[in-house]
């Protein structure tokens, strides 16, 4: 640690009262982490590629290890089953009534794909799969979305290169100006000319768990 | 007769109340046996101490649950429950009834067994058992309000689930003992080109999400107590990140690693998930600030009205932004406000409870609550949000909630003109 950060430090204990300016050396507690320990804890992968182990895995590998190991709640072909997530299809709904997010159809970035596999996938059995494994399953997921050819082989070095179509539709938080008509003196006193109509009613749909009912124990 | 007093009747005589109440102090007919016999409990012995070390609510409180909804999700260890609002008073969350929402299910973590990582961009990488942090100089206590962004996510396009436990029971408000994050990365030292800060949990989800610096240092916390006990194992045992004003999904809970980089990661949960999809198909990110929200948890469909004659309407508000400056509540569905009476303690970032004294004449009442922070946000119309953002957005649904509250005292969730 520089002389210097250790008298910002100082400084700053000190303005925290006089129990710390007694102490305002670092405080002696908590250890150096080791590489090896960095290392198996640091699985996180950004958009540019920092963080990918080295390896590579193919299309056709990864189909393999997706029938194996997703196909039981994804489906066979990502259409999901049951209500476990599609990750296959939806271009052109995001404008739609039912907007179908998927890998294909909305997610900004494969490196996302990867880092989550790597990270929580197969559910319930997490951090299972090898590098290799993931590079070919992560391979698969793109092509099942149309993004790479049925021949491609994803590796750490041709990462970078795969591009998914929606990446130029986010942008940052802008409520402060879009919807700055929200900061304003509200209207107190004959603020509808008409009396409010009702247009719908929870109770039509009947969808609420019954409250006389207690919880489900499992 | 208080200023307050007038307004409050000039309301009344708005809203078509004023001078209806009817008296309810009804006239005994014959004695109560409940106080002319001698009842079991003033005669014979009760539990003595000890019989339940870790005390929990009256056998006849059972009603008073977190509920889930079945058809939201797929499998219970990667869903949600809510927090029965309507059931509570106050502005502190009771621990076991806090809201939980689970990725990988709870991981059961020994204490002893547990470490925080700090790494990346910083001078010296760290590793700290729960000890370290217990003995760590500069502990602090507050609280806080958290709300998952997705609620009130189901009602974007019209009223659906009937009970503000399930429109709006994705928030508690909890007192936090704990660290300033700031003093664990002044310890590592953060180098100025670290700008992000990526929290990962140690579940089987492996939580993550990308905070900026500027926040970590400005209020953030690590914390291992909660009310006052430890942790429970479903909010993050033994240890999670507190992100005040922030959506509940980057309180990551369980919490073993903070990494420092110079970019966002842009993971699952800040890209697929916790993006606002809007009505052109473009989506707005990074929406972290809970905008300022309120909700009239009494009556409510769970809660209905039950008598004609004095009521109490109670509710809760809050906002990312600051502290609630006001809350004004109409009963006829916006035509006509009345500012609430704010009770109990105003902190900033913390849920803040309102109630309206009033007497009801069992005429059918549109109920509504609408709050304002003090930056001079006022919580807008669900017409207003989906003018600007569509209905397909799922998350930061603050729109202003009605409730039908019938001539018989049945309360409903619907939508209005």
């Amino acid at each position: 640690m520089s002389r210097f950060r250790e008298l910002v430090i100082a400084a700053a204990l000190l303005a925290c009262g006089p129990a710390f300016a007694q102490s305002a050396p670092p405080v002696a507690l908590g250890r150096p982490a080791l590489p090896q320990e960095i290392a198996a804890w640091d699985i996180d992968i950004r958009p540019d590629g920092v963080g990918l182990p080295p390896g590579k895995g193919s299309v056709k590998d990864g189909e393999q290890i997706y029938l194996e190991r997703c196909a039981a709640c994804h489906g066979e072909f990502g259409e999901g089953a049951g209500r476990y997530p599609v990750l296959v299809g939806g271009q052109g709904t995001l404008t739609k009534d039912a907007p179908d997010k998927t890998i294909g159809s909305f997610w900004p970035y494969a490196s996302t794909v990867f880092d989550y596999v790597r990270r929580a996938m197969p559910f319930g059995d997490a951090q299972s799969l090898t590098a290799d494994e993931t590079y070919a399953l992560t391979a698969y997921l793109l092509a099942m979305n149309e993004v790479v050819k049925d021949d491609f082989v994803l590796s750490k070095e041709n990462f970078a290169s795969v591009k998914l179509g929606n990446v130029g539709a986010f942008y940052d938080d802008d409520r402060e100006t879009t919807e700055k008509a929200f900061w304003r003196e509200p209207c107190m006193k004959d603020c509808a000319r008409e009396p409010a109509k009702i247009l719908n009613r929870a109770r039509a749909l009947d969808v609420t768990p019954d409250s006389k009912t207690g919880p489900k124990v499992e | 007769m208080s200023d307050k007093t007038v307004n409050r009747r000039a309301f009344m005589t708005a809203a078509g109340l004023a001078g209806a109440a009817v008296a309810t102090g009804a006239r005994a007919q014959t004695p109560d046996p409940l106080i002319t016999e001698v009842q079991p409990w003033n005669k014979q012995l009760g539990d003595g101490v000890q019989a339940n070390p870790y005390g929990s609510p009256s056998k006849f409180e059972k009603h008073v649950v977190r509920r889930d909804v079945e058809w939201l999700t797929v499998s219970r260890e990667s869903s949600v429950n809510f927090t029965p609002l309507h059931e509570l008073d106050g502005i502190i969350t009771p621990s076991g009834l806090c809201f939980e929402r689970h990725h990988g299910g709870v991981a059961e973590i020994e204490p002893g067994k547990h470490r925080l990582m700090i790494h990346g961009l910083v001078d010296k990488p760290l590793v700290y058992t729960m000890d370290d942090l217990k003995r760590f100089p500069g502990r602090i206590n507050r609280a806080y309000f958290l709300e998952c962004a997705a609620n009130s996510g189901m009602e974007w396009k019209g009223a659906q689930l009937n009970g503000c436990q399930f429109t709006h029971g994705m928030v508690h408000n909890v007192w936090y003992a704990g660290l300033p994050l700031k003093a664990l990365l002044d310890q590592a030292g953060v180098k100025t080109n670290g700008k992000w800060l990526l929290a990962e949990g140690a579940d089987s989800a492996g939580m993550t999400r990308s905070i900026p610096i500027d926040k970590a240092m400005k209020d953030c916390m690590v914390a291992w107590n909660m009310n006052g006990e430890a942790l429970r194992p479903e909010q993050g045992y033994p240890l999670r990140l507190v992100v005040p004003g922030w959506e509940g999904n980057m309180w990551v809970k369980w919490l073993r690693r903070l990494e420092i980089g110079d970019q966002p990661w842009h993971h699952r949960e800040e890209t697929s998930k916790y993006t606002d999809l809007l009505a052109d198909g473009r989506s707005r990110r990074f929406t972290w600030i809970m905008d300022a929200k309120s909700v009239v948890t009494n009556p409510s469909p769970q809660a209905p009205l039950r008598a004609k004659g004095p009521n109490v309407l109670t509710g809760l508000a809050w906002s990312g932004r600051g502290a609630i400056k006001r809350v004004d509540v109409s009963l006829d569905g916006g035509r006509n406000w009345t500012t609430a009476r704010i009770e109990g303690p105003v902190l900033p970032l913390s849920l803040t409870r309102f109630y309206l004294d009033f007497d009801w004449d069992g005429r059918e009442l549109l109920v509504q609550s609408r709050a304002m922070d003090d930056t001079g946000y006022v919580q807008p119309t669900k017409s207003e949000l989906r003018a600007v953002r569509g209905v397909n957005s799922i998350y930061h649904n603050n729109g202003i909630q009605t409730w039908l509250v019938r001539g018989d005292g049945e309360t409903e969730n619907v939508e209005i003109s």
